[in-house]
């Protein structure tokens, strides 16, 4: 990428709040429930209906406006949004336009090795849409309206963010407090955050900012900064090649990797956004903020700077410790019985994280136990276990039965082989087995005997102590040379 | 001859407790009544389809299977309102009846739930009895934009009932039915009721459930009773009044007993007459009726003053920026995607709302969603809507100022007497102009009553208007009831449509 271009970046991130009802009315709120069977006439916008504000939903939005340390709004309103959609029952969308829940607040993020404040501009309640399923062999669409009415909290960055990394960077620390507070379930998967990206591109600092490109239908953090990427290459060729950037909405295609255009600024709804008369502004009492600030729990940050203290971690490792308050939980308990501190982390975010990817999992979802991971650790550390079994062959299978890791071991015959006469007779027969090796190794060629060291392991099926067998190894083929 | 569909609710409620009549025997006198009458009237919407409704109390369900049942001494004769019929404007919804608004976007859109309103009405014993034509969405003050066509005046047939509870007001009048709910956005219950010859409330904003109304402007609208005489229109208001949760802007203001209000002395109350609402446009003959009916109040020993509401010039213009503009908002949900209408034609998402929505409204509603949008659109938005709340809050001083210095409001209701069908249906300016006595209680949310006060050389009814501090509803009772005493104006009902 060019570098003399400067990017401007701001996020719309959209937190599904953890009510157990919907905004404005009873519907209980649940993922994948049969197309609209959580509904009711308030949420699917029947005629005469009223809505009602839920006040749990209002109460996460504030917990979450004080834990981003924004300033409350005293007065709480709500306007209309009109817009015609189908998945829109009542023709508008009752939000916040001019008076929202929270403004201001900004959390950092860690960027080259330094840490950035990020401003939040707002941060609004509204509700949310349903979704439309198109049946592409009847020609026709379905709108469902379980997800209408379900409380959303929009929080806006200022444009502050200049690189796709420093959004990803946001999004991931933003996910870590909403989380850890308890306002949002955070799942990705389940829609739980959605974020539309603006940016810009402009040639020099001096040079007034480029004009807007919104992008939306961004599914999942990786999907942020690929669509970052791959529109601020597309505004960086276009200004090269002196072309002008309008001002639209792009949807990312998450199946292309690209942006396609979707509406221009002409093209741009006027949402006549108006008071809401259906619900009648009230005020929140400074005793109410103050049952919230109370309750907060310790934030990622404050918990990280703790970590980084109390148990001699580095920045980064704390820092990727409290992004979940589960992960930060579990390694307290493991680190109270245990001092091999960094050891604990290198597991967590080694193997344990890598399961979690791969599996899509949070990391509740795999009920493991501190005592588990510590005595995994201690099988490793006494010699019995290999680091590289204890990890590929013993910890998933603890994770999946919940067994105790010794037990798997010794069934499994994982127990690391230390025994020299054993280990003899595997390298002899390796030694046997490749006779080219050996006089490659004779040769002079030393890495030859780290590939005798590989097939001893593999005999082993990875039993075998490496360390001692490297040893072993090399004293044997010294003794043939 | 005086039938028992002639009787008021509170007449009613009597002749049960005596035994007099059973529940069929009103329903079947009111049917026949209907059936003589609306064909002229068209008062009802879609009668025969439309089913009565009653709950019976729990106690006595065995002996009341039908609505034909014996209505007997028993726990039923508590209910305030046992077996009265009662009308219900077509926007107000019923559970498993048709509820359109008399608009073809809603025709055969039957309602799932029941209105607050309804609920506490069929918690009083009361039976829903068929539903009343209106102006299309509410938007009129003649019924005229009815999709079901105009209702008409049962004083002269040539002449409008008033709008937009235009049907309620004609059916109660004409003896069709015993008394019946409207809404009143900028004076649909009072001048219906001024021009009809009956009494109708608009309540304070807040003091009745907004829930299952269906929305035309929803900072202004209120449901109200609309009745033969004073004592209905309180004996009602007991019944439907009172905070409802499912209704974020109804009020947790306790709910007195408006009957207790009846029959008290008005000596030494103070009546103010707002001198901006006797300037030109008013009729003479509603000045005189007026007139006359201030003379009969001092008479009866209030102290009747002139007292100024300066904003009032403002109060159609801020009017209809507010109210167009909430509608537009209101009614976009109209849109052929779950229920009412919708063009089968169309090839497109924006076909299918274009064409669902422009075969579905009427001209005029047409011409407020329009007025509406405008008035709302970016760079309009400070001008025309944020102003109008400015004025909206400037014209409900005025009230507090008045109501610092008297107890009532004393207003004519409508400029003139009912006018001829198609008269202003070319000019909407002069069509919104008869509203131009009531908007100011929507604006400023305070409650307001119309009430017979005399009659037109033509013999077209003439109402008067109170208007008092909000929630204080009872002021109104007491001073139209002791009006009412005084006066025949309410006994008079017009004579049988002549064929």
């Amino acid at each position: 990428m060019n570098s003399k271009y400067l990017t401007t970046i701001g996020l719309e991130v959209h937190v599904q709040l953890n009510s157990k009802t919907k905004i404005f009315c009873g519907c209980e709120i649940r993922f994948g429930a049969p197309p609209n069977s959580q509904v009711c006439p308030v949420c699917l916008g029947l005629p005469g209906v009223l809505p009602v504000l839920n006040h749990q939903a209002f109460r996460l939005g504030l917990r979450a406006v004080l834990a981003l340390r924004g300033t409350p709004s005293k007065r709480i309103k709500f306007d209309r949004k009109n817009y015609y959609y189908p998945d829109l029952p009542k023709g508008y969308q009752i939000s916040q336009y001019d008076c929202p829940l929270g403004q201001g607040g900004a959390l950092e993020i860690e960027t080259e090795g330094r840490l950035k404040k990020i401003r939040l501009t707002r941060a609004h309640l509204e509700e949310d849409a349903g979704k439309l399923m198109h049946d592409i062999s009847a020609a026709a669409s379905h709108v469902d309206l379980n997800r209408a009415g379900t409380p959303l909290l929009e929080i806006v960055s200022e444009p502050e963010l200049e690189t796709p990394e420093e959004a990803y960077q946001y999004l991931t620390h933003l996910k870590a407090i909403i989380k850890s507070i308890g306002v949002s379930e955070c799942n990705m998967e389940k829609g739980h955050l959605r974020c539309d990206a603006n940016v810009s591109v402009r040639k020099n600092a001096s040079d007034l900012l480029g004009k807007k490109v919104e992008i939306k239908n961004l599914n999942s953090f990786k999907a942020v900064k690929a669509a970052l990427q791959y529109e601020i290459k597309r505004q960086t060729e276009a200004l090269e090649k002196g072309e002008a950037i309008p001002q639209e909405t792009r949807l990312w295609d998450d199946l292309k990797q690209k942006t396609l255009s979707m509406r221009s600024k002409e093209e741009a709804h006027d949402y006549r956004y108006f008071p809401e008369p259906d619900l009648v502004p009230f005020f929140v009492t400074q005793e109410e903020i103050d049952r919230e600030l109370a309750s907060l729990p310790e934030l990622p940050k404050e918990k990280a700077e703790r970590f980084a203290r109390d148990y001699g971690l580095t920045t980064y490792d704390a820092g990727l410790l409290t992004q979940s308050s589960g992960i930060a939980d579990f390694f307290e308990d493991c680190a109270s019985g245990f001092p091999g501190h960094k050891t604990i982390v290198n597991w967590v975010i080694g193997p344990i994280s890598a399961y979690l990817n791969e599996a899509s999992l949070e990391f509740e979802a795999l009920k493991l136990a501190p005592e588990t991971l510590i005595r995994l650790i201690k099988l490793v550390e006494s010699g019995q276990l290999s680091f590289q079994t204890a990890k590929e062959k013993v910890f998933p299978e603890v994770l999946k039965t919940h067994r105790d890791p010794e037990e798997v071991m010794k069934e499994k015959g994982l127990a690391q082989v230390s025994d020299e006469g054993a280990l003899d007779a595997w390298i002899a027969e390796a030694i046997q087995a490749h006779p080219k090796v050996v006089s490659d190794f004779k040769s002079g060629k030393e890495t030859a005997a780290m590939f005798l060291v590989g097939q001893v392991m593999k005999k082993s099926r990875g039993t075998a102590n490496p360390g001692k067998v490297q040893e072993l190894m090399k004293k044997k083929l010294k003794e043939l040379v | 001859m005086n039938s028992l569909a002639d009787k008021t609710a509170s007449e009613l409620s009597e002749l049960y407790k005596k035994n007099s009549c059973t529940q069929k025997e009103i329903l079947d006198s009111l049917t026949q009544a209907i059936h003589s009458k609306d064909g002229k009237l068209n008062a009802y919407v879609k009668f025969e389809q439309t089913r009565p409704i009653h709950r019976k109390p729990p106690a006595t369900k065995a002996r009341h299977q039908n609505i034909g049942g014996q209505a007997s001494a028993d726990g039923d004769l508590r209910s305030p309102l046992w077996g009265v019929p009662i009308a219900i404007k077509d926007n107000i919804c019923v559970e498993g009846q048709e509820a359109s608004c008399a608009s073809k976007i809603l025709q055969n859109y039957i309602a799932p739930y029941n209105a607050t309103v309804i609920e506490k009405l069929l918690d009083a014993g009361a039976v829903i009895f068929g539903r009343t034509n209106m102006d299309e969405f509410a938007f009129g003050s003649s019924c005229e934009t009815s999709f079901y066509g105009p209702a008409k005046n049962p004083w002269d047939l040539a002449r409008v009932p008033g709008g937009s509870s235009g049907g309620s007001a004609a059916s109660v009048a004409s003896r069709t039915a015993i008394a019946a709910l409207g809404s009143d956005t900028g004076g649909s219950i009072r001048q219906p009721a001024a021009l009809c010859g009956i009494v109708g409330l608009k309540p304070t904003y807040g003091r009745v459930s907004r829930y299952g109304l269906i929305a035309f402007a929803s900072s202004l609208d209120q449901i109200g009773p609309m009745t033969r005489d004073v004592r209905d229109s309180a004996l009602l208001l007991n019944v439907i009044a009172g905070y409802d949760p499912k209704d974020s802007t109804s009020a947790d203001v306790p709910v007195p007993d408006y009957t207790s209000f009846l029959g008290q002395s008005i000596k030494g109350m103070k009546i103010g007459m707002p001198k901006e609402y006797f300037k030109e446009g008013l009729s003479k003959e509603v000045g005189e009726a007026i007139k006359s009916a201030v003379k009969k109040l001092e008479g009866l020993g209030a102290v009747v003053s002139e007292v100024s509401l300066p904003h009032t010039e403002h109060a159609v213009n801020v009017y209809y920026i507010v109210a167009p503009s909430e509608a537009s908002s209101n009614l976009a949900r109209f849109d052929g995607v779950r229920f009412g209408y919708r063009n089968k034609s169309a090839q497109t998402l924006k076909e299918m709302y274009e064409k669902s929505r422009g075969d579905g409204f009427g001209a005029e509603a047409k011409r407020r969603i329009i007025l509406g949008t405008f008035a709302l659109s970016s760079g309009y938005y400070d001008a025309y809507y944020l102003k109008a709340m400015k004025v909206r809050t400037k014209i409900k001083s005025d009230f507090d100022e008045a109501f610092k210095k008297v107890d009532v409001l004393l207003t004519p209701t409508a400029p003139s007497p009912a006018f001829k069908i198609g008269e202003k249906t070319e000019d909407p300016l002069q069509m919104y102009l008869s509203d131009i006595y009531t908007i100011s209680a929507n604006l400023a949310g305070v409650p307001a009553i119309s009430i017979p006060c005399g009659f037109s050389k033509n013999n077209l009814p003439i109402g008067l208007q109170f208007l008092a501090k909000p929630f204080d509803e009872g002021t109104l009772f007491k001073v139209s009831h002791a009006f009412e005493q005084a006066t025949e104006f309410h006994k008079q009902k017009p004579e049988e449509p002549s064929s």
